[in-house]
């Protein structure tokens, strides 16, 4: 079988897509030595910015610092507006069925009673949370940031695709990431922005504080916003403290907040200040000790009772993780069907379950072939890629997926789109993936674009930043 | 203003203070000892820069016999050592990060970058090569920093508990220095009696003087030889010095009244009467109780109102 390739740039060796030809003349004029001094100089100024993450127990070459940069890549991926246009309408269906459903979840479950999701797949789901059951949330919105990853794989024809690869509905990052790398290439190349008509993304927290805002309790007219971190540990840290400032709201720590009279309040150099509404980027376990893991101290003892009672919006809601699983994502399109009656715009990768005896055995038999997703794995950890695995690889993963069929999904090995990417040895294409980021509040709305990121190892699918993925500047290039 | 983001502003500028005058005191000691009849001079300012930073015993621990080298090993680049310069300018950064999006983005890169430049510094040779230069430097990543906040920043609560810190930290760091000849020769203030001592206190007194940038100011303030009474004045009492226990406790009492919360009202207090003692003393009166004894004094009671400080504002129980 000839494998299908889908290079977003060049359509074949010699021919550019038109959406690129711009920007692949300028490039063509650039001299090696020029490119070479601007990647050192982003990389001086991410580093002097500090815009780093912490990979976990890891150590730099001096063994002592754990800050690394996420590396940054030159050249940019561009999606014509036609493309992004009907991607948007995609993704405003998408979130707003995804949080129809975590609200059916926590009241009627009408999805239920209709047949469409088995009743186990959401009560035995770790990611269910009893404690929202009938608990409403401020505009019956759960996911108020969602990360929605899509990918780009040839049809048969060898024209490109999207598919949703995954939805991210817990606590998304990366946005960051894309707001700087638009900054950085708008410092090293200005002259690229004069000559394409790229849609802006700085107004992104913006949009993100007017979300908040809009989901806030009833009582408060003038509603305090903060963004909750685990602190300056956490690998996303940077982007907490970013979002804070550029949002103009306190960056709070658990230890920042307490409990009192059902009100949520941080400690100031003035007394005790009234929270409303809590950005947080704390797992739904860290929340509240009393409630969830009572080892954390990450959350706010007593932070649950004030949130049931609507004292204090939580974004995302607690809960949030039931419709995120991989084994909830095969039902998406039912639910765009189910709930708003309409035929869903963005495609699901087919996905077998390892619940199903048949597609168990479809899996089993075809694992050489076919990408396999711990459902509850993260992060690009948990999963084989059949075609990049050693048979023994292969054969350890078997034994799992036999020991817990339930466990796992399965969907074809999607040839990723790949993007020309400064390599050591020159330019050469490696696969990338999307992951714009969605607002729902009183309406659903987004920066045009998202976080474009790379995989740098030759080959390689994954493009998780723990796993040495980069990324990219995106543009939606208006026509 | 969070608490704990007040907290991280009070020390970060507390740090980046303290790593400048520890710079002051390595560079003035560093400057002596190339003067060849002072090497016996020197020697007594090595050991008496370890003593008013009470590391003695952590020194000797670690080193034994005191040597310029060792001196500067430890107090430059010790990552056990709490004071040396870069703890303190990790400790400056690592306060800095914790509160990042407080700072203007030129703020934080200032000091970001500093950590970043010196780890560079540190592992080339041309810190052994030439220390002046690195102390200079030091230093004026110091005034960068400064200045970088004061030309950036809106002044809020969270400029004046930078402020705050950073006045706090100098007053307690020039008491300090003032008293380095109490430890290094265990004598009183008016003790030099032989020839070698009056050339030790020429030296002494003026070592004093430079490493608080003060040699010119002095000449242009007496008009007169170095005295040691002179530069006790100078130090202590002077509020137009902007190292002196004056001019710094000046600038605590303001920028402590700015940020005054419900419960602050003793902690001002205290600051205020430190800055009125300071207003009406007399250097004669100062110096009959004693040197040593007044600054010790003075620095139980800066020691004393940054606890007030840390208990009012920035860790405040749990309401």
């Amino acid at each position: 079988m000839q494998i299908q390739k889908f290079d977003e740039m060049n359509a074949s060796p010699q021919e550019v897509r038109a959406h690129y030809t711009q920007y692949a003349k300028w490039l063509a004029q650039q001299p090696e030595d020029v490119m070479q001094a601007r990647r050192a100089e982003a990389e001086m100024i991410f580093r002097r910015v500090g815009i780093t993450f912490a990979v976990y127990g890891a150590k730099d070459e001096d063994g002592a610092g754990t800050e690394r940069l996420i590396p940054f890549d030159l050249i940019p991926r561009v999606i014509p507006a036609h493309e992004w246009k009907s991607m948007e309408a995609g993704l405003v269906q998408r979130v707003t069925a995804l949080n129809r459903f975590i609200h059916d979840v926590y009241h009627g479950q009408e999805i239920i009673k209709a047949g469409l999701v088995p009743a186990d797949q959401i009560f035995q789901n770790a990611q269910f949370r009893p404690e929202m059951m009938g608990v409403d949330v401020p505009g019956g919105v759960y996911s108020i940031i969602s990360g929605i990853d899509i990918v780009r794989a040839p049809d048969a024809k060898g024209n490109g695709e999207y598919y949703v690869l995954e939805d991210n509905l817990r606590v998304p990052s990366g946005v960051s990431y894309m707001l700087e790398d638009r900054k950085m290439m708008m410092r090293l190349f200005p002259e690229l922005f004069a000559q394409n008509r790229v849609a802006p993304v700085a107004h992104y927290p913006d949009l993100l504080l007017e979300t908040l805002r809009a989901v806030s309790p009833a009582h408060a007219a003038q509603p305090t916003v903060v963004v909750l971190t685990p602190g300056m540990y956490n690998s996303a840290y940077f982007e907490h403290a970013f979002l804070a400032q550029q949002m103009g709201v306190e960056l709070v720590e658990g230890q920042d907040l307490f409990v009192k009279d059902n009100f949520v309040y941080m400690r100031t150099t003035r007394g005790p200040k009234r929270v409303d509404v809590i950005y947080r980027r704390v797992d739904d376990d860290f929340l509240d000790p009393l409630a969830f893991r009572p080892t954390s101290t990450l959350g706010c003892a007593g932070l649950l009772d004030v949130y049931r009672s609507g004292n204090v919006t939580l974004c995302n809601a607690i809960g949030t993780g039931v419709a995120d699983d991989k084994s909830i994502y095969p039902y998406v399109p039912k639910m765009i069907e189910f709930y708003l009656g309409e035929k869903p715009i963005l495609n699901n990768v087919p996905t077998y379950m390892g619940r199903n005896p048949d597609e168990l055995k479809y899996i089993l038999a075809n694992l050489k072939d076919l990408v396999v997703k711990e459902v509850h794995g993260a992060g690009g950890y948990g999963m084989l890629v059949g075609p990049a695995s050693t048979q023994a690889e292969i054969e350890d993963f078997r034994k799992a997926v036999e020991a817990n069929p339930s466990g796992y999904i399965a969907q074809p090995t999607l040839s990723l789109s790949t993007c020309p990417t400064y390599v050591e040895k020159g330019i050469a294409p490696r696969h990338i993936d999307l992951r714009p980021f969605v607002l729902s509040g009183k309406t659903v709305q987004m920066v045009p674009g998202g976080l474009t990121r790379v995989a740098l190892k030759e080959g390689s699918l994954v493009v998780n930043s723990s796993q040495g993925g980069g990324t990219k500047d995106t543009w939606i290039l208006e026509a | 203003m969070l608490s704990r983001t007040a907290d991280h502003l009070f020390w970060m500028s507390r740090y980046t203070e303290r790593a400048e005058n520890t710079a002051r005191m390595l560079d003035v000691n560093y400057q002596t000892s190339l003067l060849p009849q002072s090497a016996a001079v020197a020697q007594v300012g090595w050991e008496g820069l370890l003593s008013i930073s009470e590391l003695m015993p952590a020194y000797k621990a670690k080193y034994g016999e005191v040597t310029p080298h060792n001196v500067m090993d430890f107090m430059v680049r010790d990552e056990n050592n709490p004071s040396s310069i870069v703890s303190c300018l990790h400790a400056a950064r690592e306060n800095a990060r914790a509160v990042r999006g407080t700072l203007t983005t030129e703020v934080w890169e200032t000091l970001n970058s500093t950590w970043l430049k010196l780890a560079g510094y540190l592992k080339t040779k041309d810190f052994e090569r030439d220390p002046g230069a690195f102390f200079e430097w030091v230093k004026h990543r110091s005034h960068l920093s400064r200045g970088v906040a004061i030309g950036t920043m809106l002044q809020d609560e969270a400029f004046h508990f930078y402020r705050m810190g950073t006045f706090l930290e100098r007053s307690d760091n020039t008491a300090r220095l003032l008293d380095v000849k109490f430890h290094a020769v265990e004598s009183d203030f008016y003790g030099a009696a032989s020839e070698m001592d009056q050339e030790y206190d020429f030296y002494h007194w003026s070592a004093i003087l430079r490493s608080v940038s003060a040699f010119e100011v002095y000449r242009k303030v007496y008009r007169d030889v170095i005295k040691p009474e002179c530069v006790a004045e100078l130090l202590i009492l002077r509020p137009d010095m902007p190292r002196s226990l004056a001019a710094s406790m000046n600038e605590v009492v303001v920028n402590l009244k700015a940020v005054s919360n419900s419960h602050s009202a003793e902690t001002e207090r205290i600051a205020g009467k430190l800055r009125a003692d300071l207003q009406f003393d007399r250097i004669d009166e100062i110096l009959s109780t004693g040197l040593h004894a007044y600054l010790t004094q003075f620095l139980d009671r800066v020691n004393n109102l940054g606890s007030r400080i840390s208990r009012d504002f920035l860790m405040p129980s749990a309401a």
